[in-house]
């Protein structure tokens, strides 16, 4: 390796990368040219092979053929993780890589704790990291321990880890997938800030509009291959969703011609406790709704609050101090666990599909018939395998869910395919009400714009359908009504017809101090 | 686009294959091995902790490990001994006093362990570490740590034996692995097995009761450990309070070597019939070819790393 880096030239530069899976030809061909200084969006489909292109970078994978160019010297395909971020080469990953229960200085300094005379220098650790936080912005206590610390705050120490190491480029994988608005506002502050030290950024992200706001250029993938390159300002967020899917996608507003019919669920005074250790930490304050059969009720509001809590409540997934439920007038809480709601006749699709939806480990048959085992089983024992295939496979053709064959593991399938294994999980128990938290997170648009169309035509069957969702056009564009949640207080429920998102956000927002805020406390 | 994939093969049957070749091995080295005398008295050693196996099959696809199922089978074999002995031993059926005790003795042990692990939320590893010397010392103090003996031959033919030729414990063991493969390939309670051991939230949020599923797993394996207790002191002909130490290494070798994933949600019954019998020959055949037991401790030792370092790099390698 030349020692001195040329001054001139692009930062990366990667070509013709080919990368062939068993079965799959994840990459064919693959470019990417990122300026020193610039913020470039890599966008593409899941499967486009976004993450394949990730992992060859920072050196988790090899590729077939092609070559790579960072700051002008060649990468050597066998170089370990460790290797590339010794080159300047860092990836922040979705998952974040720390270690909970250590500070966040020696999270920061893993591996390369400043000793003296042998030892760890505690003293001059901290006092670096304090540095390295506040250069960045960031008010993190170094001493803290990482396991206390909001997600948002744990990608910060992520990035200022990646600046101990002399960062050159930092690869960031969705990094506002899990963010609340006001942290996503937080993080593109420090991606300027590290812009105008003259770090470069690839940024794998699904929201356009982000894309707008914060990089400067963009690459486009699909199926593997090099669609095409440009600047940001040339493109609008419609010629970016074509370009991704190679046709014409927006969110289709719903016929609303079909009538609701009564009320199926009636949710009365339900009240929460605040939960500190728990996950679920905004209190509910007297919440009451009404569902009816055939609508689609969206939920809307910020990031906790508590639009996931009262919909964990309903499915008994959590407990609530005070409230209750009716289903088609049969009171029903409280309802003591999931078992006894999937009973009562609730479905519900999580908001975190790694964690709380897929057995990642297990075959897209198993995940997709879990809970309706029971109606396929002789004497509720014995699993009849004929049924159950049938049932998978009409649920497979039904909702167009692409994979191998229905004995691959999930783990394998992208994330829209694993969602609509999600979903028809739930719908083969032929639910009354079905809840689905952040049904599009993490997918691509065409698999969304499918998605949509499946919780509509539960709906049209007369199923009782909550979408919670954190993108208010999605909202809009699915739900009959919304109801807007504010602080674990519904603060309106609004016909989505008659309402704006500008009106939805003043409801989201009442009472809550102006923005920016500064950056969270923990 | 289907083309052989060596590794993979390896992966599936490479425990088999090494059975295989490791019988061809201790055959050529002393004739005796494959004597149908010596054979008989591999699968009959091996049937007492291969029933356990299939227990431990379903704890450790959970998840979880048991350890105590060593103390657990001699406190059992003890416990119905010591109320057969209360009939007589030598009164013919005391055996079956003796083989309900056992099976009730195992089943309550597994039950308050499989709580302590669920209502508790104490890991399994801890719960039935504290259990292997609970139940040990539980053994010596129901008979100041003295055997008992003297069984009728009714008892006796449960260790000793045959039916239509083969071993009863061989037997049984055939029973107990056909059953369990039953249960986890074709019945609901299988797959929920899975499901909690591969992600024990999703499972909740999927209507399984958690909680049950893993308790349950701590009740079969007491079972079978009772039985597995009876049996032992069946053929031994006594009950004795040091019977089954070190089981829970073999047991928990059997599994692992069967392919099984100590964090769960993978693994089977299939698997651990192979890995039982592979310990029952190598030791077995180590025994015949006069290496020391030191050594044999050493050799099984290897071969359990071997085989989950095959493993592990298999996986990496996709």
């Amino acid at each position: 390796m030349k020692s001195a880096s040329v001054m001139s030239g692009p930062i990366l530069e990667v070509r013709n990368f080919h990368k062939q899976f068993p079965g799959v030809k994840a990459l064919d061909g693959v470019q990417l040219h990122v300026e020193r200084g610039e913020v470039h969006a890599l966008l593409g489909e899941n499967g486009a092979g976004k993450s394949t292109l990730l992992k060859i970078l920072s050196g988790a994978q090899a590729a077939d053929q092609g070559e790579a160019f960072l700051d002008g010297c060649s990468l050597d395909p066998a170089d370990t993780p460790l290797a590339r971020q010794r080159l300047g080469l860092v990836t922040i990953y979705q998952e974040f890589n720390l270690l909970p229960f250590m500070s966040v200085a020696e999270n920061l300094y893993l591996g390369r704790e400043p000793t003296r005379r042998g030892l760890i220098d505690w003293k001059r650790m901290r006092a670096q990291a304090r540095a390295v936080l506040s250069d960045l912005g960031l008010e993190v206590d170094p001493d803290r321990e990482v396991r206390w610390l909001s997600l948002a705050q744990q990608q910060m120490v992520e990035i200022a880890r990646a600046m101990t190491q002399s960062a050159k480029l930092i690869i960031m994988d969705e990094p506002t997938a899990a963010l609340s608005s006001r942290e996503v506002e937080v993080l593109h502050g420090v991606i300027r800030n590290l812009k105008e030290r003259g770090v470069s950024l690839v940024y794998v992200t699904h929201r356009l509009q982000e894309v707008k706001q914060i990089c400067d250029s963009f690459t486009v993938l699909r199926d593997g291959r090099f669609v095409t390159r440009g600047a940001v300002s040339d493109a609008e967020v419609g010629d970016l969703v074509r370009l991704m899917v190679g046709r014409d996608v927006e969110f289709v507003r719903r016929s609303r011609d079909t009538p609701a019919g009564g009320t199926v669920l009636s949710v009365k005074g339900i009240c929460t406790d605040r939960d500190p250790g728990g996950r679920h930490v905004t209190a509910l304050h007297d919440v009451s709704l009404d569902v009816r059969a055939g609508e689609v009720l969206g939920f809307a509001g910020l990031v906790g609050a508590g639009r996931t809590e009262l919909a964990r409540i309903l499915f008994g997934a959590d407990r609530c101090e005070r409230g209750v439920c009716y289903l088609n007038g049969r009171e029903l809480s409280p309802l003591g666990s999931p078992a006894d709601a999937i009973e009562a006749g609730f479905a519900l699709v999580p908001e975190d599909r790694k964690q709380q939806g897929c057995f990642l480990e297990q075959s897209v048959c198993r995940n997709l018939t879990l809970p309706s085992l029971r109606r396929i089983a002789f004497w509720r024992v014995f699993v009849n395998e004929r049924r159950e295939n049938e049932l998978v496979e009409h649920y497979v053709q039904a909702l167009g869910i692409k994979m191998a064959g229905p004995q691959v593991n999930i783990g394998t399938l992208s994330g829209g395919n694993q969602q609509k294994v999600l979903l028809a999980r739930c719908m083969a128990l032929n639910p009354t009400v079905m809840i689905v938290d952040e049904p599009t997170r993490g997918i691509d648009v065409g698999a969304k714009a499918e998605v949509h169309q499946l919780l509509c035509e539960m709906a049209a069957r007369g199923v009782a359908v909550i979408v919670i969702s954190s993108e208010l056009p999605e909202v809009m564009a699915l739900s009959d009504r919304i109801a807007v949640f504010r602080e674990g207080r519904v603060n309106g429920v609004v016909p989505a017809r008659d309402t704006s998102e500008s009106a939805l956000m003043d409801l989201m927002a009442v009472g809550r101090p102006a923005m920016p805020q500064p950056a969270p406390a923990a | 686009m289907k083309s052989f994939d060596a590794i993979a093969w390896l992966r599936k049957f490479g425990t088999t294959l090494f059975l295989a070749l490791l019988m061809v091995f201790f055959a050529c080295q002393n004739e005796r091995f494959i004597s149908l005398r010596n054979l008989t008295n591999i699968l009959t050693e091996g049937s007492i902790y291969g029933i356990i196996a299939v227990g431990m099959t379903f704890v450790i696809m959970t998840a979880g490990v048991d350890l105590s199922v060593g103390s657990l089978l001699a406190f059992a074999g003890m416990a119905g001994a010591l109320v057969a002995g209360l009939i007589g031993v030598d009164v013919p059926f005391s055996w079956i006093a003796a083989v309900t005790t056992a099976v009730f003795a195992g089943a309550a042990a597994g039950y308050l362990q499989g709580r302590a692990v669920t209502l508790l939320g104490i890991p399994p590893f801890i719960v039935t570490l504290g259990g292997m010397t609970i139940w040990r010392g539980a053994t010596l103090i129901l008979h100041d740590g003295a055997p008992i003996s003297g069984f009728d031959r009714g008892f006796r033919w449960w260790g000793t034996g045959t039916i239509a030729h083969v071993p009863v414990p061989v037997a049984l063991f055939a029973l107990v692995a056909a059953t369990g493969y039953i249960v986890q390939r074709y019945t609901r309670y299988g797959r929920h097995i899975y499901a909690v051991g591969g992600n024990p939230e999703a499972a909740r949020l999927n209507g399984l009761n958690v909680s049950g599923v893993l308790t349950s797993v701590y009740v079969i394996v007491g079972v079978l450990s009772g039985l597995a207790g009876f049996l032992q002191s069946a053929r031994l002909g006594a009950a004795e309070a040091t019977a089954g130490t070190g089981y829970e290494l073999r047991v928990i070798a059997s599994v692992v070597i069967g392919g099984a994933s100590l964090s769960g949600g993978r693994g089977g019954i299939g698997g651990t019939i192979v890995g039982a019998l592979l310990i029952g020959v190598l030791t077995n055949g180590l025994v015949i070819m006069h290496v020391s037991s030191y050594w044999q401790q050493v050799v099984i030792g290897l071969i359990i790393v071997a085989a989950v370092a095959f493993d592990t790099f298999a996986k990496s390698r996709r």
